[in-house]
Protein backbone atom coordinates (compact mmCIF):
# COMPACT_ATOMS: atom_id res chain seq x y z
CA UNK A 1 0.00 0.00 0.00
CA UNK A 2 1.31 3.36 -1.28
CA UNK A 3 0.49 5.99 1.48
CA UNK A 4 1.75 8.65 -0.60
CA UNK A 5 -0.46 7.72 -3.22
CA UNK A 6 -3.47 7.73 -1.14
CA UNK A 7 -2.94 10.71 0.87
CA UNK A 8 -2.30 12.34 -3.16
CA UNK A 9 -6.17 11.52 -3.05
CA UNK A 10 -6.81 14.42 -0.04
CA UNK A 11 -6.81 17.83 -1.74
CA UNK A 12 -6.23 19.31 1.89
CA UNK A 13 -2.80 18.02 1.72
CA UNK A 14 -1.93 20.02 -1.24
CA UNK A 15 -2.78 23.17 0.71
CA UNK A 16 -0.55 25.16 3.64
CA UNK A 17 -1.48 25.89 6.37
CA UNK A 18 0.67 28.36 8.08
CA UNK A 19 2.85 28.44 5.45
CA UNK A 20 3.08 24.78 6.68
CA UNK A 21 2.66 21.29 5.07
CA UNK A 22 -0.82 20.38 7.09
CA UNK A 23 0.19 17.57 9.65
CA UNK A 24 -3.72 16.46 10.59
CA UNK A 25 -3.73 14.46 13.19
CA UNK A 26 -7.53 15.33 14.07
CA UNK A 27 -9.36 12.55 12.10
CA UNK A 28 -11.06 11.44 15.08
CA UNK A 29 -12.61 14.61 15.55
CA UNK A 30 -13.54 14.53 11.35
CA UNK A 31 -11.52 12.98 8.94
CA UNK A 32 -10.68 14.96 5.38
CA UNK A 33 -12.31 14.17 2.17
CA UNK A 34 -10.79 12.04 -0.98
CA UNK A 35 -11.29 13.93 -3.92
CA UNK A 36 -13.80 11.83 -5.66
CA UNK A 37 -16.10 12.05 -2.46
CA UNK A 38 -15.90 16.13 -3.22
CA UNK A 39 -16.38 15.51 -7.07
CA UNK A 40 -19.25 13.64 -6.43
CA UNK A 41 -20.83 16.57 -4.59
CA UNK A 42 -20.25 18.91 -6.98
CA UNK A 43 -21.20 16.60 -10.58
CA UNK A 44 -24.44 15.61 -8.46
CA UNK A 45 -25.30 19.42 -7.80
CA UNK A 46 -23.81 20.00 -11.23
CA UNK A 47 -25.83 17.60 -13.44
CA UNK A 48 -28.19 15.54 -11.31
CA UNK A 49 -29.60 17.55 -8.70
CA UNK A 50 -33.34 16.39 -7.67
CA UNK A 51 -35.09 15.42 -4.46
CA UNK A 52 -35.58 11.23 -4.18
CA UNK A 53 -38.94 9.72 -3.90
CA UNK A 54 -41.76 12.46 -4.91
CA UNK A 55 -41.31 12.99 -8.28
CA UNK A 56 -41.83 10.97 -11.09
CA UNK A 57 -39.46 13.08 -13.59
CA UNK A 58 -36.10 11.24 -14.95
CA UNK A 59 -34.01 13.19 -12.83
CA UNK A 60 -35.71 12.30 -9.54
CA UNK A 61 -35.53 8.64 -10.85
CA UNK A 62 -31.91 8.63 -11.31
CA UNK A 63 -31.49 10.14 -7.59
CA UNK A 64 -33.10 7.98 -5.86
CA UNK A 65 -31.66 5.00 -7.24
CA UNK A 66 -28.03 6.26 -6.38
CA UNK A 67 -29.41 6.87 -2.89
CA UNK A 68 -30.55 3.02 -2.81
CA UNK A 69 -27.29 2.19 -3.87
CA UNK A 70 -25.47 4.22 -1.01
CA UNK A 71 -27.74 2.24 1.54
CA UNK A 72 -26.55 -1.09 -0.40
CA UNK A 73 -23.25 -0.15 -0.20
CA UNK A 74 -23.43 0.31 3.53
CA UNK A 75 -25.45 -2.74 4.06
CA UNK A 76 -22.71 -4.53 2.52
CA UNK A 77 -20.09 -2.31 4.16
CA UNK A 78 -21.29 -3.33 7.58
CA UNK A 79 -22.71 -7.11 6.83
CA UNK A 80 -26.19 -6.05 7.60
CA UNK A 81 -29.10 -8.71 6.36
CA UNK A 82 -31.10 -6.35 4.07
CA UNK A 83 -31.22 -2.80 3.57
CA UNK A 84 -34.21 -1.91 5.37
CA UNK A 85 -31.82 -2.28 8.15
CA UNK A 86 -30.11 0.53 6.99
CA UNK A 87 -31.73 4.13 8.34
CA UNK A 88 -30.24 7.78 7.58
CA UNK A 89 -29.61 10.10 9.90
CA UNK A 90 -27.63 13.72 10.11
CA UNK A 91 -25.14 11.94 12.27
CA UNK A 92 -24.12 9.28 14.99
CA UNK A 93 -25.67 11.51 17.32
CA UNK A 94 -29.06 11.37 15.69
CA UNK A 95 -28.69 7.91 15.59
CA UNK A 96 -28.67 7.56 19.00
CA UNK A 97 -31.32 9.83 19.73
CA UNK A 98 -33.42 8.14 17.71
CA UNK A 99 -32.86 4.73 19.56
CA UNK A 100 -32.86 6.42 23.45
CA UNK A 101 -36.04 8.66 22.38
CA UNK A 102 -38.37 5.52 20.36
CA UNK A 103 -36.66 2.71 22.75
CA UNK A 104 -37.25 4.67 25.43
CA UNK A 105 -41.08 5.24 24.93
CA UNK A 106 -41.43 2.00 24.33
CA UNK A 107 -39.60 -0.05 26.80
CA UNK A 108 -38.37 2.48 29.86
CA UNK A 109 -40.67 2.67 32.57
CA UNK A 110 -39.88 4.37 36.25
CA UNK A 111 -36.81 2.57 38.03
CA UNK A 112 -35.67 0.74 34.74
CA UNK A 113 -31.98 1.13 34.30
CA UNK A 114 -29.77 1.76 31.24
CA UNK A 115 -26.04 0.22 31.27
CA UNK A 116 -23.71 2.69 29.81
CA UNK A 117 -19.82 2.68 30.51
CA UNK A 118 -17.44 5.77 31.80
CA UNK A 119 -15.75 5.38 28.43
CA UNK A 120 -18.79 6.93 26.57
CA UNK A 121 -18.87 10.04 24.51
CA UNK A 122 -21.72 13.23 25.72
CA UNK A 123 -23.31 11.60 22.50
CA UNK A 124 -24.05 7.87 23.67
CA UNK A 125 -24.78 9.31 27.09
CA UNK A 126 -27.09 12.51 27.17
CA UNK A 127 -29.72 10.95 24.98
CA UNK A 128 -29.98 8.29 27.75
CA UNK A 129 -30.40 10.97 30.40
CA UNK A 130 -33.13 12.44 28.90
CA UNK A 131 -35.04 9.42 29.95
CA UNK A 132 -33.72 9.73 33.33
CA UNK A 133 -35.54 13.18 33.56
CA UNK A 134 -38.49 12.16 31.74
CA UNK A 135 -39.13 8.76 32.31
CA UNK A 136 -37.52 8.55 35.86
CA UNK A 137 -34.94 5.08 34.47
CA UNK A 138 -31.60 4.80 36.04
CA UNK A 139 -28.03 5.02 34.87
CA UNK A 140 -25.52 3.22 35.50
CA UNK A 141 -21.82 3.09 34.62
CA UNK A 142 -19.59 0.14 33.94
CA UNK A 143 -16.33 1.26 35.63
CA UNK A 144 -13.27 1.28 33.43
CA UNK A 145 -10.16 0.08 34.92
CA UNK A 146 -6.56 2.64 34.83
CA UNK A 147 -5.48 1.15 31.87
CA UNK A 148 -8.79 2.57 30.00
CA UNK A 149 -9.76 -1.07 29.61
CA UNK A 150 -13.89 -1.42 30.20
CA UNK A 151 -13.87 -4.45 33.27
CA UNK A 152 -16.09 -6.81 32.07
CA UNK A 153 -17.34 -8.68 35.25
CA UNK A 154 -18.04 -5.58 36.87
CA UNK A 155 -20.17 -4.59 33.86
CA UNK A 156 -21.93 -8.01 34.29
CA UNK A 157 -22.75 -7.15 37.74
CA UNK A 158 -24.50 -4.63 36.81
CA UNK A 159 -27.22 -6.32 35.07
CA UNK A 160 -30.40 -7.07 36.75
CA UNK A 161 -33.89 -7.82 35.99
CA UNK A 162 -34.25 -4.43 35.67
CA UNK A 163 -31.71 -3.45 33.23
CA UNK A 164 -33.83 -2.62 29.64
CA UNK A 165 -30.66 -1.39 27.69
CA UNK A 166 -26.75 -1.89 27.43
CA UNK A 167 -24.82 1.47 25.40
CA UNK A 168 -21.29 1.05 24.90
CA UNK A 169 -18.62 2.59 22.23
CA UNK A 170 -16.84 0.10 20.72
CA UNK A 171 -13.90 2.13 20.29
CA UNK A 172 -12.67 4.98 22.78
CA UNK A 173 -12.24 8.19 21.06
CA UNK A 174 -9.93 9.21 24.17
CA UNK A 175 -8.17 6.34 25.30
CA UNK A 176 -8.28 4.15 21.35
CA UNK A 177 -9.68 1.12 23.69
CA UNK A 178 -11.00 -1.43 21.44
CA UNK A 179 -14.06 -2.57 23.52
CA UNK A 180 -14.82 -6.01 23.59
CA UNK A 181 -18.60 -5.75 22.55
CA UNK A 182 -18.94 -9.00 21.29
CA UNK A 183 -18.53 -10.23 25.03
CA UNK A 184 -20.66 -7.71 25.82
CA UNK A 185 -23.22 -8.39 23.78
CA UNK A 186 -23.14 -12.21 24.27
CA UNK A 187 -23.63 -11.44 28.18
CA UNK A 188 -26.50 -9.26 27.09
CA UNK A 189 -28.37 -11.90 24.81
CA UNK A 190 -28.51 -14.66 27.32
CA UNK A 191 -30.33 -11.97 30.18
CA UNK A 192 -32.51 -11.03 26.78
CA UNK A 193 -31.10 -7.21 27.19
CA UNK A 194 -30.74 -5.40 23.41
CA UNK A 195 -27.26 -3.31 23.23
CA UNK A 196 -26.70 -0.32 21.53
CA UNK A 197 -22.94 0.03 20.01
CA UNK A 198 -21.75 3.20 19.25
CA UNK A 199 -19.68 2.89 16.29
CA UNK A 200 -18.65 6.32 15.69
CA UNK A 201 -14.75 5.88 16.11
CA UNK A 202 -15.04 2.19 14.87
CA UNK A 203 -16.10 2.63 11.73
CA UNK A 204 -13.49 4.44 10.10
CA UNK A 205 -10.33 2.80 11.97
CA UNK A 206 -12.07 -1.14 12.12
CA UNK A 207 -13.66 -3.98 9.81
CA UNK A 208 -17.59 -3.73 10.83
CA UNK A 209 -19.37 -6.90 11.01
CA UNK A 210 -22.85 -6.58 12.77
CA UNK A 211 -23.89 -9.83 11.66
CA UNK A 212 -21.08 -11.01 13.61
CA UNK A 213 -21.61 -8.52 16.55
CA UNK A 214 -25.16 -9.57 16.92
CA UNK A 215 -25.28 -5.77 18.06
CA UNK A 216 -29.32 -4.88 18.05
CA UNK A 217 -28.46 -1.06 17.57
CA UNK A 218 -25.38 0.50 15.36
CA UNK A 219 -24.52 4.18 15.04
CA UNK A 220 -22.27 5.78 12.83
CA UNK A 221 -21.05 9.26 12.05
CA UNK A 222 -20.04 9.76 7.90
CA UNK A 223 -18.34 12.59 8.02
CA UNK A 224 -15.33 10.37 10.21
CA UNK A 225 -15.59 7.62 7.70
CA UNK A 226 -14.29 10.04 4.85
CA UNK A 227 -17.24 11.09 4.14
CA UNK A 228 -19.69 14.08 3.61
CA UNK A 229 -20.79 16.13 6.77
CA UNK A 230 -24.65 15.46 7.48
CA UNK A 231 -24.99 11.96 7.20
CA UNK A 232 -25.09 9.76 9.95
CA UNK A 233 -26.29 5.39 10.04
CA UNK A 234 -28.08 3.94 11.72
CA UNK A 235 -28.29 -0.16 11.58
CA UNK A 236 -30.73 -1.56 13.82
CA UNK A 237 -32.09 -5.41 13.59
CA UNK A 238 -35.77 -5.19 11.48
CA UNK A 239 -37.62 -6.49 14.39
CA UNK A 240 -36.48 -3.23 16.53
CA UNK A 241 -37.42 -1.19 13.53
CA UNK A 242 -40.57 -2.56 12.78
CA UNK A 243 -41.32 -3.15 16.38
CA UNK A 244 -40.50 0.77 17.58
CA UNK A 245 -42.80 3.87 17.01
CA UNK A 246 -41.53 6.70 14.47
CA UNK A 247 -39.11 9.10 15.62
CA UNK A 248 -39.74 12.25 13.87
CA UNK A 249 -42.80 12.76 11.98
CA UNK A 250 -43.36 14.48 8.23
CA UNK A 251 -43.07 14.11 4.89
CA UNK A 252 -41.75 10.75 3.51
CA UNK A 253 -42.00 8.42 6.58
CA UNK A 254 -46.09 8.14 6.04
CA UNK A 255 -48.59 5.80 3.99
CA UNK A 256 -51.38 7.51 4.33
CA UNK A 257 -52.50 10.60 5.89
CA UNK A 258 -56.03 10.76 7.30
CA UNK A 259 -58.01 13.61 9.51
CA UNK A 260 -58.40 11.16 12.37
CA UNK A 261 -55.59 8.54 11.50
CA UNK A 262 -52.19 8.08 10.38
CA UNK A 263 -50.20 4.94 9.06
CA UNK A 264 -46.87 4.86 8.38
CA UNK A 265 -44.50 4.05 5.59
CA UNK A 266 -42.50 0.74 5.29
CA UNK A 267 -39.34 0.23 6.37
CA UNK A 268 -36.63 2.52 5.95
CA UNK A 269 -38.81 5.37 4.89
CA UNK A 270 -40.39 4.88 8.21
CA UNK A 271 -37.53 6.50 10.15
CA UNK A 272 -36.96 9.25 7.92
CA UNK A 273 -38.43 11.95 7.65
CA UNK A 274 -38.56 14.83 5.14
CA UNK A 275 -35.95 15.87 2.71
CA UNK A 276 -33.27 14.09 3.48
CA UNK A 277 -29.18 14.76 2.64
CA UNK A 278 -29.48 13.98 -0.60
CA UNK A 279 -26.29 14.63 -2.42
CA UNK A 280 -24.47 13.52 0.77
CA UNK A 281 -25.81 10.46 1.11
CA UNK A 282 -25.07 9.75 -2.64
CA UNK A 283 -21.81 10.92 -1.94
CA UNK A 284 -20.84 9.00 0.85
CA UNK A 285 -20.87 6.00 -1.39
CA UNK A 286 -17.75 7.11 -2.84
CA UNK A 287 -16.47 7.13 0.75
CA UNK A 288 -17.25 3.30 1.09
CA UNK A 289 -15.49 2.61 -2.29
CA UNK A 290 -12.38 4.64 -1.02
CA UNK A 291 -12.30 2.10 1.89
CA UNK A 292 -12.97 -0.22 0.15
CA UNK A 293 -10.34 0.67 -2.04
CA UNK A 294 -7.52 1.14 0.60
CA UNK A 295 -8.86 -2.14 1.76
CA UNK A 296 -9.95 -2.56 5.36
CA UNK A 297 -7.16 -4.49 6.61
CA UNK A 298 -4.59 -2.60 4.76
CA UNK A 299 -6.13 0.73 6.47
CA UNK A 300 -6.26 -1.50 9.94
CA UNK A 301 -2.64 -2.75 9.90
CA UNK A 302 -1.24 0.95 8.73
CA UNK A 303 -2.99 2.36 11.41
CA UNK A 304 -1.57 0.15 14.19
CA UNK A 305 1.93 0.33 13.01
CA UNK A 306 1.62 4.53 13.23
CA UNK A 307 -0.09 3.69 16.42
CA UNK A 308 2.59 1.77 18.07
CA UNK A 309 5.27 3.81 16.25
CA UNK A 310 4.44 7.36 18.32
CA UNK A 311 3.80 5.21 21.18
CA UNK A 312 7.34 4.44 21.03
CA UNK A 313 8.32 8.10 20.35
CA UNK A 314 6.23 9.92 22.55
CA UNK A 315 7.04 7.70 25.32
CA UNK A 316 10.71 8.83 25.05
CA UNK A 317 9.84 12.24 25.55
CA UNK A 318 10.37 13.67 28.66
CA UNK A 319 7.13 15.14 30.61
CA UNK A 320 4.88 13.19 27.78
CA UNK A 321 2.47 10.99 30.14
CA UNK A 322 0.29 8.55 27.86
CA UNK A 323 -3.59 8.49 29.23
CA UNK A 324 -4.65 4.96 29.37
CA UNK A 325 -2.71 1.80 28.79
CA UNK A 326 -5.65 -0.26 26.97
CA UNK A 327 -5.19 -4.15 25.60
CA UNK A 328 -6.13 -3.49 21.81
CA UNK A 329 -6.27 0.22 21.11
CA UNK A 330 -6.39 1.89 17.95
CA UNK A 331 -5.47 5.07 16.17
CA UNK A 332 -6.51 7.35 18.83
CA UNK A 333 -3.35 8.81 21.71
CA UNK A 334 -4.81 11.03 24.29
CA UNK A 335 -1.20 12.93 26.38
CA UNK A 336 -0.38 15.22 28.78
CA UNK A 337 2.68 17.31 29.08
CA UNK A 338 3.10 17.66 32.74
CA UNK A 339 3.41 22.03 33.15
CA UNK A 340 1.66 22.68 29.62
CA UNK A 341 -2.01 22.67 29.74
CA UNK A 342 -3.39 20.75 26.52
CA UNK A 343 -4.56 23.96 25.17
CA UNK A 344 -1.69 25.73 24.86
CA UNK A 345 -0.26 22.56 23.59
CA UNK A 346 -2.73 22.51 20.61
CA UNK A 347 -1.95 26.40 20.21
CA UNK A 348 1.78 25.91 19.68
CA UNK A 349 1.25 22.55 17.76
CA UNK A 350 -0.86 24.75 15.39
CA UNK A 351 1.98 26.90 14.78
CA UNK A 352 3.17 24.25 12.96
CA UNK A 353 0.31 23.25 11.15
CA UNK A 354 0.13 19.90 13.52
CA UNK A 355 -3.80 19.88 13.98
CA UNK A 356 -4.60 18.24 17.45
CA UNK A 357 -7.48 17.83 19.56
CA UNK A 358 -7.34 19.94 23.48
CA UNK A 359 -10.33 19.68 25.89
CA UNK A 360 -12.28 17.03 27.13
CA UNK A 361 -13.45 15.13 23.76
CA UNK A 362 -16.72 15.66 24.45
CA UNK A 363 -16.04 13.04 27.37
CA UNK A 364 -16.48 14.44 30.91
CA UNK A 365 -17.16 11.26 32.87
CA UNK A 366 -13.89 9.56 31.69
CA UNK A 367 -12.13 12.78 32.32
CA UNK A 368 -13.40 12.70 35.87
CA UNK A 369 -12.40 9.62 36.35
CA UNK A 370 -8.90 9.97 35.36
CA UNK A 371 -8.67 13.34 37.23
CA UNK A 372 -8.10 15.54 34.07
CA UNK A 373 -9.64 18.41 33.56
CA UNK A 374 -8.20 18.32 29.76
CA UNK A 375 -5.96 16.05 27.28
CA UNK A 376 -4.24 16.83 24.18
CA UNK A 377 -5.86 14.43 21.57
CA UNK A 378 -3.52 12.58 18.46
CA UNK A 379 -5.83 10.97 16.48
CA UNK A 380 -5.12 8.79 12.65
CA UNK A 381 -6.35 8.78 9.40
CA UNK A 382 -5.38 6.63 6.26
CA UNK A 383 -3.30 9.44 5.09
CA UNK A 384 -1.04 9.85 8.13
CA UNK A 385 3.08 8.86 7.44
CA UNK A 386 5.31 8.00 10.10
CA UNK A 387 7.08 11.62 8.52
CA UNK A 388 4.02 13.24 10.49
CA UNK A 389 4.61 11.50 13.85
CA UNK A 390 7.98 12.83 13.73
CA UNK A 391 7.11 16.41 12.78
CA UNK A 392 4.18 15.95 15.60
CA UNK A 393 7.37 14.82 18.42
CA UNK A 394 9.59 17.93 16.85
CA UNK A 395 6.50 20.17 17.51
CA UNK A 396 6.45 18.89 20.99
CA UNK A 397 9.53 19.32 21.75
CA UNK A 398 8.52 23.21 20.58
CA UNK A 399 6.17 23.39 23.19
CA UNK A 400 8.78 22.44 26.24
CA UNK A 401 10.84 25.07 24.45
CA UNK A 402 8.13 27.35 24.55
CA UNK A 403 7.43 27.01 28.14
CA UNK A 404 10.72 26.56 29.22
CA UNK A 405 10.66 22.73 30.64
CA UNK A 406 13.98 21.30 31.41
CA UNK B 1 0.76 35.22 14.24
CA UNK B 2 3.93 34.87 16.70
CA UNK B 3 3.82 32.37 20.02
CA UNK B 4 6.23 34.87 21.61
CA UNK B 5 4.00 37.42 21.85
CA UNK B 6 1.20 35.09 22.99
CA UNK B 7 3.59 33.15 25.59
CA UNK B 8 5.46 36.27 27.03
CA UNK B 9 7.58 35.35 29.82
CA UNK B 10 5.40 37.16 32.56
CA UNK B 11 2.35 35.21 31.29
CA UNK B 12 4.35 31.99 31.57
CA UNK B 13 5.66 33.30 34.78
CA UNK B 14 2.41 34.05 36.11
CA UNK B 15 0.73 30.80 34.89
CA UNK B 16 3.60 28.69 36.45
CA UNK B 17 3.29 30.74 39.84
CA UNK B 18 -0.40 32.53 39.85
CA UNK B 19 -0.43 35.25 42.98
CA UNK B 20 -3.64 35.35 45.19
CA UNK B 21 -4.52 31.88 44.83
CA UNK B 22 -6.99 30.30 47.41
CA UNK B 23 -9.87 31.68 49.55
CA UNK B 24 -9.74 34.71 50.74
CA UNK B 25 -11.06 35.07 54.60
CA UNK B 26 -13.70 37.03 54.68
CA UNK B 27 -15.07 37.16 51.20
CA UNK B 28 -18.83 38.36 50.44
CA UNK B 29 -19.09 37.84 46.62
CA UNK B 30 -18.08 35.16 44.76
CA UNK B 31 -18.59 33.25 41.41
CA UNK B 32 -17.77 30.74 39.13
CA UNK B 33 -17.06 30.61 35.65
CA UNK B 34 -16.92 27.81 33.60
CA UNK B 35 -15.29 27.31 29.74
CA UNK B 36 -17.20 24.19 28.55
CA UNK B 37 -15.10 23.52 25.80
CA UNK B 38 -12.27 22.68 27.78
CA UNK B 39 -13.97 21.85 31.31
CA UNK B 40 -11.92 24.28 32.78
CA UNK B 41 -13.26 26.32 35.70
CA UNK B 42 -12.39 29.05 37.85
CA UNK B 43 -13.74 30.74 41.14
CA UNK B 44 -13.30 34.17 41.89
CA UNK B 45 -13.10 35.39 45.64
CA UNK B 46 -13.85 39.18 46.66
CA UNK B 47 -14.30 40.97 49.59
CA UNK B 48 -15.98 43.97 48.94
CA UNK B 49 -15.51 46.62 52.17
CA UNK B 50 -18.06 49.13 53.23
CA UNK B 51 -16.46 52.00 51.37
CA UNK B 52 -17.01 49.82 48.18
CA UNK B 53 -13.13 48.59 47.78
CA UNK B 54 -12.33 45.66 46.49
CA UNK B 55 -10.26 44.53 49.69
CA UNK B 56 -9.36 41.17 48.97
CA UNK B 57 -9.68 39.28 45.40
CA UNK B 58 -8.68 36.06 44.75
CA UNK B 59 -9.35 32.69 42.67
CA UNK B 60 -9.26 28.86 42.51
CA UNK B 61 -9.05 26.97 39.69
CA UNK B 62 -7.73 25.23 36.86
CA UNK B 63 -6.91 25.88 33.09
CA UNK B 64 -4.15 26.90 30.71
CA UNK B 65 -1.38 29.40 30.82
CA UNK B 66 -3.52 32.29 29.32
CA UNK B 67 -6.28 31.72 31.89
CA UNK B 68 -4.24 31.47 34.95
CA UNK B 69 -2.09 34.05 34.29
CA UNK B 70 -4.88 36.30 32.85
CA UNK B 71 -6.72 35.76 35.96
CA UNK B 72 -3.08 36.15 38.39
CA UNK B 73 -3.01 39.66 36.71
CA UNK B 74 -6.20 40.55 37.21
CA UNK B 75 -6.16 40.06 41.17
CA UNK B 76 -3.30 42.21 41.02
CA UNK B 77 -4.32 44.83 39.43
CA UNK B 78 -7.95 45.32 40.61
CA UNK B 79 -6.80 44.35 44.35
CA UNK B 80 -7.29 47.73 46.10
CA UNK B 81 -9.37 49.69 43.37
CA UNK B 82 -12.82 51.08 44.52
CA UNK B 83 -15.74 49.74 43.20
CA UNK B 84 -15.52 51.90 39.76
CA UNK B 85 -12.34 52.14 38.69
CA UNK B 86 -12.39 47.94 38.68
CA UNK B 87 -15.01 47.98 36.40
CA UNK B 88 -13.54 50.40 34.48
CA UNK B 89 -10.20 48.02 34.43
CA UNK B 90 -12.15 45.06 33.32
CA UNK B 91 -14.15 46.91 30.77
CA UNK B 92 -11.03 47.98 29.39
CA UNK B 93 -8.99 45.00 29.52
CA UNK B 94 -12.01 43.32 27.62
CA UNK B 95 -12.15 45.86 24.87
CA UNK B 96 -8.12 45.46 24.50
CA UNK B 97 -8.37 41.87 23.64
CA UNK B 98 -11.49 41.99 21.53
CA UNK B 99 -10.43 45.28 19.38
CA UNK B 100 -7.00 45.43 20.31
CA UNK B 101 -8.09 49.09 21.63
CA UNK B 102 -5.00 50.68 24.27
CA UNK B 103 -5.36 51.04 27.91
CA UNK B 104 -5.71 54.22 28.85
CA UNK B 105 -6.90 55.03 31.92
CA UNK B 106 -4.58 56.32 34.76
CA UNK B 107 -5.65 54.30 37.76
CA UNK B 108 -3.53 51.97 36.50
CA UNK B 109 0.70 52.95 36.71
CA UNK B 110 2.95 52.32 34.34
CA UNK B 111 4.16 48.60 36.13
CA UNK B 112 0.53 47.73 35.68
CA UNK B 113 0.03 48.59 31.99
CA UNK B 114 3.00 46.85 30.96
CA UNK B 115 1.44 43.33 32.49
CA UNK B 116 -2.13 43.44 31.41
CA UNK B 117 -1.10 44.47 28.32
CA UNK B 118 1.33 41.76 28.29
CA UNK B 119 -2.41 39.50 27.17
CA UNK B 120 -2.86 41.56 24.02
CA UNK B 121 -1.05 38.67 22.10
CA UNK B 122 -4.22 36.58 22.43
CA UNK B 123 -6.57 39.22 20.49
CA UNK B 124 -4.07 36.90 17.44
CA UNK B 125 -5.86 34.06 18.77
CA UNK B 126 -9.68 34.06 18.32
CA UNK B 127 -9.71 30.14 19.97
CA UNK B 128 -8.22 31.31 23.06
CA UNK B 129 -9.61 34.48 23.76
CA UNK B 130 -12.52 32.65 26.05
CA UNK B 131 -9.18 31.40 27.96
CA UNK B 132 -8.25 35.09 28.73
CA UNK B 133 -11.71 36.82 29.54
CA UNK B 134 -13.24 34.08 31.26
CA UNK B 135 -12.29 34.83 35.15
CA UNK B 136 -13.18 38.82 33.88
CA UNK B 137 -16.29 38.26 33.24
CA UNK B 138 -16.18 36.27 36.78
CA UNK B 139 -14.90 39.25 38.17
CA UNK B 140 -17.59 41.62 36.95
CA UNK B 141 -20.09 38.48 37.78
CA UNK B 142 -19.06 38.09 40.99
CA UNK B 143 -18.95 42.25 42.14
CA UNK B 144 -22.50 42.25 40.25
CA UNK B 145 -23.73 39.52 42.73
CA UNK B 146 -25.05 38.07 39.92
CA UNK B 147 -26.31 34.47 40.98
CA UNK B 148 -26.05 32.51 37.86
CA UNK B 149 -22.41 30.71 37.00
CA UNK B 150 -20.58 32.61 34.09
CA UNK B 151 -20.12 30.35 31.25
CA UNK B 152 -18.05 31.61 27.87
CA UNK B 153 -20.86 30.08 25.50
CA UNK B 154 -22.81 32.75 26.50
CA UNK B 155 -20.80 35.73 27.41
CA UNK B 156 -18.66 35.88 24.13
C1 LIG C 1 -17.29 7.81 20.27
C2 LIG C 1 -18.11 8.91 19.66
N1 LIG C 1 -19.44 8.86 19.73
C3 LIG C 1 -20.22 9.81 19.18
C4 LIG C 1 -19.69 10.90 18.53
C5 LIG C 1 -20.60 11.93 17.95
O1 LIG C 1 -20.46 12.04 16.59
P1 LIG C 1 -21.30 13.11 15.78
O2 LIG C 1 -21.00 14.42 16.39
O3 LIG C 1 -20.83 12.98 14.39
O4 LIG C 1 -22.74 12.73 15.93
C6 LIG C 1 -18.30 11.00 18.44
C7 LIG C 1 -17.68 12.17 17.77
O5 LIG C 1 -16.79 12.79 18.23
C8 LIG C 1 -17.50 9.99 19.01
O6 LIG C 1 -16.15 10.04 18.95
Amino acid sequence: MNIENIKSQFPIFSKKINGKQLVYLDSSNSSQKPASVINRLDSFYKNEFSNIGRSIHSLSVNATNKFDETRMSVKKFINANSKEEIIFTKNATESINLVASTFGQQNIKTGDEILITELEHHSNYVPWHYLRENKGAVIKFAPINDDGDIVISELEKLINSKTKIIAVTHLSNVTGTIVPVKEIIDIAHKKNIPVLVDGCQSAPHLKIDVKDLDCDFYAISGHKVYGPTGVGILYAKKKWLEQLPPYMGGGGMISEVKKDKITYAQLPEKYEAGTMPTAEVIAFNESIKFMESVGIENLVSHERELTNYALEKLKTINSVCIVGNPKNKAGVISFTIKGVHPHDIATILDEDAVAIRAGHHCCQILHEKLKLNATARVSFGIYNTKEDVDILCKAIENCRKVFNLK
Amino acid sequence: MDLKELYQDIILEHGKSPRNYGKCLGYNHNAIGHNPLCGDQVHVYLKLNQKKMVEELTFEGSGCAISIASTSIMTELVKGKSFQTAKKIVAEFLSMIKTGSKIATKDLNEDQKIKIMSLSGVKQYPMRVKCATLSWHTLVSAMDKKIDDVNTEVVD
